[in-house]
């Protein structure tokens, strides 16, 4: 298998699936990004996190309808107005959706995972009667079309950089969010003792209402950048779920560094895979890996030393 | 002495709730409904065996279990080979390039049958696998998670896991398995024709007699200090394991024993249905299988049968007339039964329905049993 | 280890557990005689709690061993220490709600312990004996047929050291038994662990130095993962450390 390629091309294929890797890391870091908080944090189950990401596709498509036929002239710029629409319309739906339903179950996880699957059903059919069964594709503005040759055999794709730059800077601005801030500080209570956080004067049903809502839009903006890469269907939102749990559970389910970490392995792992194995089987090797793992360190792999 | 006993069971109201559905699957329906219509319903009492096991690990013993369609699918899987080797025989693929095999086999240019398939040549040696495959994976699973203490979401989301890996596998071996399209084209069991109405119903009737096997195991297990234990452990796990207990070994049980249920509901699936494919075994079907146990009541047994019962006809209504209105629908159900019913339509049963009885003539109030009943024991 | 330990049913020695670099107990020896009434108290934090869980193998010790009638606990799983013959009860009241007084008892009954053994076990004539008098035991002979979620808090630990003595432990191990409990509760307890000790070893935590004071054949204080004195209740009562770390002036 390897013994057909020679050297420099085994570094660039290596090199060039690294990228690709690289990509799926971007993807899965927003969406586990997102879930981490939610699940991690709260230990909420969202099965409907998927959908909320294709929420934002669907917002940025509009958006890109919008200004491709009112604005042509400033369709260099759609990008950056749909990913914070996409925030806005998921943190909305994400907070109406808590104070609906997810805040009655909070001492309920298994039932929560099944009422937000329900959610996932009702989501994915109004897609589709909304948008239509077919998937749909957003056009790329200009300056993120095209690639950057960094040497003669590998060429790096523009917008592959740029949603990775993003999920970069998202990750930080989460970080800084839940270690450096009030905000952050006042989550970190309500979860590891409520009572004494209410009773220090923290209104924990808000503090739970906008972190629901914060991972909700932080899966829209990952939609957003998704719509980068590929097209966008009604059930575009299951192909990763699986994925993005097992990223989050993998990385040990209450660090972030652990998040991002995991994420980035198995996306490595999976796409290394993808070219020297079928895509299926790359995929269900990548998937048997993790599960293996976590049962032999259900912990998660990256997960800190808790006291027992 | 035994005879009476049950005798008294008989003439309890749990027992009259068990003869009231005896009567409705061996009686009524085969009157009313033709070969066809007795067929569907065959078709949805197969999931009826998920749920029973679902019943058990889930309502009793707080293991939620959404990949049950493995197992539903692994038992289907082993039916499904056995008959189509049988209807693989060299007479009928006589046109093949390599006679003897599944067509898609031939399509995919195997020239031999893989080695894992030669046991299925054997009805024996398919009974057995139907259970024990299922039984064999449930093991490995349960004691790598439960001996380490996994329990709650985080198992429920690796048994998913496990699901879209099996589905992924199946759709991808497409040599070995059929691939997306599964194992079609099934015909004869033994030599006898299974396609016939007159096969169908027979069908029919074995699997309403395989489904009350299971029942009264199922009741059995939950009626026996295991099942108390089992109740324990969901509420009490630690106080149980200080009680001496090795909390692991008896997930473990319910665990394997709901996946031998759904091996044998697939199995019977394949059988009245007639093929099996990967869209029973992944995400999807496996939580269906969780939504027709909720909805049922997910403590009560009885309450499974019904709500596996009512969901299918409603999905079987709806995608017929208003295929939009289905996703809807079972969206709004999953929601439904967490946050307003949580025991299901069991429950609501117990809570209108009930007081309502003593309404009825004193035969029906006679409370047989020796042993105090439990609050959460469940007969309808 | 020394030869003396043969005579001690609990032999715990340089019992060391750190969560990550805090030493909840800290090189921690104590040393039971059979049908002992061992009390232990000391300042919330001192680690008493955790004694007993290192000991019911609810924690793992990161040193030290613990010798149950000669047999290493360290190593064991929770299960195997109480079928070995110890039995823990908890600080809060951990009954099954769900069941009644009855059923909470039989589940507690030293058989049927396998899943073999739980699914053909049948309620003979032994079980609801045995059943029957550990209730009379705990003062709960009237309600066998109550669901325990309705017992009263002094009901619900009564029951739950019911759950305990049906075992038939050698040593039992009781974290605030009469915690939440009101004066005459009290009391009945005291009686109920005077019974008890007759047959079996006992080590307590507790706070209520009245209640210590009635039961306690011996005390052991402990403070900051370490005993600090030990001795009679006077002896303790009197140690100038004990006084200026606990009991006050």
């Amino acid at each position: 298998m390897f013994a057909d390629y020679t050297m420099t091309e085994l570094t660039s294929i290596f090199a060039m699936q690294g990228f690709a890797g690289l990509s799926l890391f971007s993807i899965f870091v927003l969406m586990a990004l997102g879930l981490a908080i939610i699940f991690g944090q709260m230990g909420v189950i969202n099965m409907a996190h998927g959908e909320f990401m294709i929420l934002g596709a669907y917002t940025t498509y509009l958006t890109a309808q919008v200004f491709e036929s009112l604005m042509p002239g400033l369709y260099g710029g759609y990008f950056f107005v749909a990913m914070f629409l996409a925030f806005v319309v998921t943190f909305a739906l994400g907070a109406l959706v808590e104070w609906l339903m997810i805040r009655h179950l909070y001492h309920r996880p298994l039932d929560t995972l099944l009422a937000t699957w329900g959610l996932s059903l009702i989501l994915q059919q109004t897609y589709r009667s909304v948008f239509g069964a077919r998937e749909v594709g957003v056009s790329l503005p200009d300056w993120m079309m095209g690639s950057i040759a960094v040497t003669d055999l590998v060429e790096i794709p523009i917008n592959g950089i740029f949603v990775m730059v993003l999920a970069l800077l998202i990750a930080f601005a989460v970080y800084l969010l839940m270690y450096r801030s009030g905000w952050g500080r006042k989550v970190r209570a309500v979860v590891q003792n409520r009572p004494m956080a209410e009773a220090v004067g923290i209104d924990s049903g808000r503090v739970d209402r906008v972190t629901f809502a914060l991972g909700c839009g932080i899966a829209g903006v990952a939609g957003s950048a998704f719509t980068m890469i590929g097209s966008t269907g009604p059930t575009s939102g299951q192909l990763y779920i699986v994925d993005t749990f097992l990223v989050v559970v993998f990385g040990g389910a209450q660090s972030l560094l652990g998040t991002i970490a995991s994420a980035f392995t198995i996306s490595q792992a999976q796409s290394t895979m993808e070219f020297f194995l079928s895509g299926s089987m790359a995929k269900v090797l990548t998937l048997l890996v993790v599960v293996g793992i976590l049962m032999l360190r259900p912990q998660g792999l990256f997960a800190m030393k808790v006291r027992r | 002495m035994k005879a009476n006993r049950f005798f008294d069971w008989l003439m309890s109201r749990e027992g009259i709730y068990y003869v009231l559905l005896a009567f409705l699957l061996v009686v009524i329906f085969p009157l009313a409904l033709d070969a066809f219509r007795l067929n569907m319903i065959g078709k949805y009492l197969t999931y009826a065996f998920a749920a029973l096991g679902l019943v058990l690990c889930w309502g009793r013993s707080g293991i939620l279990s959404l990949g049950q369609g493995i197992f539903f699918g692994l038992g289907g899987y082993c039916m499904a080979m056995f008959l189509k080797l049988e209807a693989s025989s060299p007479e009928n693929t006589a046109i093949q390039s390599t006679p003897g095999i599944p067509d898609f086999m031939d399509w995919n240019q195997l020239t031999a049958l893989p080695w894992f398939w030669e046991p299925f040549h054997s009805f024996s040696f398919t009974l057995i696998a139907v259970v024990a495959v299922p039984a064999l994976l449930a093991l490995i699973i349960a004691v790598a998670m439960f001996k380490r203490r996994v329990g709650g979401v985080y198992f429920a989301i690796i048994t998913q896991a496990i699901a879209a890996i099996l589905t992924i596998l199946i759709i991808g071996q497409q040599g070995f398995t059929g691939g997306v399209n599964g194992i079609t084209d099934l015909r004869t069991l033994m030599g006898w024709d299974i396609r016939t109405d007159e096969a169908k119903t027979l069908l029919y009737f074995v699997c309403v007699g395989m489904l009350f096997l299971c029942l009264i195991i199922g009741a059995w297990v939950m009626r026996s200090k295991l099942g108390r234990i089992l109740l324990a452990m969901r509420d009490q796990e630690d106080r149980v394991r200080f009680s001496g207990y090795d909390v692991a070994s008896f997930k473990i049980f319910v665990f394997c024993l709901a996946a031998m249920f759904a091996g044998i509901g697939g199995a019977m699936f394949t059988l009245q249905v007639g093929f099996m494919s990967p869209s029973f075994v992944g995400i999807v079907p496996s939580i269906e299988m969780v939504i027709l146990c909720a909805v049922g009541g997910r403590n009560s047994l009885l309450g499974a049968i019904y709500g596996a019962l009512i969901v299918n006809a409603a999905k079987t209504f709806f995608s017929e007339s208003f295929p939009e209105l289905w996703l809807y629908g079972l969206g709004v159900l999953f929601i439904a039964v967490v946050l307003a019913f949580p025991d299901g339509l069991a429950g609501l049963y117990r809570r209108y329905v009930m007081p309502l009885e003593s309404k009825l003539p004193a035969l029906l109030r006679r409370n047989g049993g020796n042993a105090p009943t439990l609050p959460v024991e469940e007969t309808k | 280890m020394s030869p003396s330990n043969n005579d001690f049913i609990l032999a715990v020695e340089g019992l060391t557990v750190s969560f990550d670099g805090f030493k909840a107990v800290n090189d921690l020896s104590l040393y039971l005689e059979p049908k002992e009434i061992r009390v232990i108290i000391g300042p919330n934090g001192a680690g008493k709690t955790t004694v007993l869980d290192l000991i019911c193998g609810k924690t793992r010790a990161t040193e030290g061993s613990i010798k149950f009638r000669g047999k290493e606990l360290t190593r064991m799983s929770e299960h195997n220490i109480v079928r070995s013959g110890v039995g823990r009860k908890f600080q809060n009241p951990s009954i099954y709600e769900d069941l009644t007084v009855f059923e909470n008892l039989e589940v507690s009954y030293p058989a049927g312990r396998s899943v073999i053994g739980a699914l053909a076990f049948k309620r003979d004539a032994e079980v609801i004996e045995a059943v029957e008098e550990v209730a009379k035991t705990i003062f709960l002979s009237d309600m066998l047929h109550q669901e325990a979620a309705l017992l009263s808090h002094g009901q619900k630990q009564w029951l739950e050291i019911g759950m305990l003595l049906i075992q038939k432990p050698d040593l039992l191990m009781l974290d605030e038994p009469v915690a939440g409990m009101s004066v005459a509760e009290r009391k009945k307890t005291a009686e109920l662990l005077r019974v008890i000790t007759e047959n079996h070893t006992v080590l307590v935590i507790e706070h209520d130095m009245q209640f210590v004071g009635d039961i306690a054949d011996r005390v052991t204080v402990m403070h900051q993962g370490q005993v600090l004195s030990e001795g009679s209740i006077d002896h303790v009562k009197q140690d100038p450390k004990v006084i200026e770390v606990y009991l006050g002036h």
